[in-house]
């Protein structure tokens, strides 16, 4: 059964890339727009054989590091404020729905502007990209704890510090782990976005630069990496970390 | 009652929620060892008295002492089993039930503990378990352990058997009905069942709602264990059966004025 959803995905790829060989030598479209996959798949195995791509990828998650990293720290701190304090979160929660809605390539001029054409400016994107999500989530997460766990803890003479570390930390950590899941997600793209405006070094400028340059088979091979990427990262890390915990508490049969 | 120190004293309690009023002037003595039900439709303010014994809640007037201690918040020497078993989904049975010792005790003392609990609700075999991986009956058997795990003076019991299905339930009373004989603990159970009530305690009371307030007090003079068609049981359920009817009436009539009143 499992061989047979394998082969189904391997033989839909087939197809794909039957196809766009198709296209590619039914002469529609100029080589230089539409290159075939071997000159794609070359482009990829010589950027990474000549070390551009290699570099672009650990400046790119240089950067994923530090800002995801943070937006879960401050994203964590706002959403606990908020999830805590019904004051805080009456006061500030519908403006960081408001921020929640606000597309991170928007923030893209305004890191430039006001920290420079740098890294550091990606990083302050990405930031901004993870922050917002995980706070909204981090809330989610302490009102979401069962009341009858608070009670119970309170019934065994727990309270304070105790309360919140021992019961409301371990019983908000599914929502939490979703939390981070997508804050990667969200940091992922606003990585892109950050890095396709930038200086560089980074997979999104390396994307530029080769659109620069017209070379269309490298546009399309980062794009490839970019969403093999993003769906493995998600697949083996956060999804399955996600589910452990899912499942552990109770949450997924 | 004559006794001069009474274990669990409830003087002249009364909580309103917002403006509304539970129940006012409930008076209640209770004695060590001793096994009582608060029995009454639902809206009598049963739970509610018993979360404020366990301080869950506060009085709004008067107070509740244990052992001459006014009750001011949750503490060790109470015990709660709630309708869901509400176990900590992160720890394992046994962690669950060491719970409440952490910090208070040494490893050694607190598996000790936990083993000798375990053993009574009989769930040994699966102390490294998660409590999603055991079924409602014997997940509410590990909330009994945890309870008794902080030898608490008094174990309350919130409609501890409502959720689990009638076979699970029996098999829980008589597994109940030897802790307490072998612990000797005294227990406030909170039922809306007759039977239950009769069958596990020493002494019923029975509350009415609207207001809620205590209309009877039962001793249970019969023979453990206790058979259903025991005749004196028989006539126990009867005389509460009688008392309820016109409880449950009132709130069924109240209802249905409400009602009327919407939709005429």
């Amino acid at each position: 059964m499992k061989l047979s959803i394998l082969l189904k995905r391997v033989l839909f790829i087939g197809v794909l890339l039957a196809i766009w060989q198709g296209v590619y030598m039914s002469g529609y479209f100029p080589a230089i727009q539409f290159p075939p996959p071997t000159k794609v798949f070359q482009a990829m195995v010589e950027g990474f054989a000549d070390g551009k791509l290699v570099s672009a990828l650990l400046a790119s998650f240089k950067h994923l590091l530090i800002g995801l990293g943070l937006a879960i720290g401050i994203g964590t701190l706002i959403g606990v404020l908020l999830g805590k304090s019904r004051q805080a979160d009456e006061t500030a929660g519908m403006y960081l729905i408001a921020m929640q809605s606000i597309p991170s390539i928007v923030w893209v001029p305004l890191a430039i502007m006001l920290i420079g054409l740098n890294e550091t400016a990606v990083i302050f994107v990405v930031v901004l990209g993870g922050t917002f999500v995980m706070a909204l989530n981090t809330r989610t997460a302490i009102h979401s704890v069962p009341p009858e766990f608070i009670k119970a803890a309170r019934t065994m003479g727990t309270k304070g510090m105790r309360l919140f570390f021992k019961v409301e930390v371990p019983a908000s950590l599914p929502y939490f782990m979703s939390g981070i899941r997508l804050a990667w997600a969200f940091s992922w793209r606003a990585l892109m976005a950050g890095e396709l405006l930038s200086n560089g070094p980074g997979l999104g400028y390396s994307l530029r630069y080769a659109m620069d340059f017209a070379q269309m088979e490298v546009v399309i091979g980062i794009i490839i990496i970019v969403g093999v990427i993003g769906s493995v990262v998600d697949q083996l890390f956060f999804s399955k970390m996600e589910k452990k915990v899912m499942r552990r508490w109770g949450l997924l049969k | 009652m004559g006794c001069a120190y009474m274990f669990l004293q409830v003087n002249n309690v009364a909580k309103t929620f917002a403006e509304h009023e539970v129940f006012s002037g409930i008076d209640l003595s209770i004695h060590e060892n001793q096994f009582v039900s608060l029995l009454g439709p639902s809206g009598c303010g049963k739970s509610t008295l018993l979360s404020m014994v366990a301080g869950l809640e506060a009085a709004t007037e008067g107070s509740i002492s244990l052992g001459g201690k006014t009750i001011l918040e949750p503490g060790t020497d109470r015990g709660m089993v709630f309708q869901q078993p509400a176990l900590f989904p992160w720890l394992t049975v046994k962690d669950n039930v060491t719970f409440p010792l952490k910090d208070k005790l040494s490893k050694k003392e607190q598996d000790q503990i936990a083993a000798h609990y375990l053993k009574m609700v009989h769930l040994t075999r699966f102390k490294e378990a998660y409590p999603h991986e055991l079924s409602g009956g014997m997940q509410q058997r590990v909330a009994i352990a945890r309870a008794l795990a902080m030898d608490p003076k008094v174990l309350l019991m919130d409609e501890p058997f409502g959720a689990l299905d009638e076979q699970t339930r029996h098999i829980l009373h008589d597994e109940l009905m030897k802790i307490f004989q072998e612990t000797k603990k005294t227990i406030l159970f909170v039922t809306h069942s007759i039977q239950e009530a009769i069958k596990l305690s020493d002494r019923v009371i029975v509350m009415g709602t609207r207001p809620g307030r205590i209309i009877a007090d039962f001793p249970v003079d019969v023979e453990r264990p206790r058979q259903r068609d025991d005749s004196r049981v028989i006539e126990l359920e009867q005389e509460i059966m009688e008392l309820l009817k016109g409880e449950i009436n009132k709130v069924l009539k109240e209802e249905l004025d409400h009602e009327t009143k919407h939709f005429t």
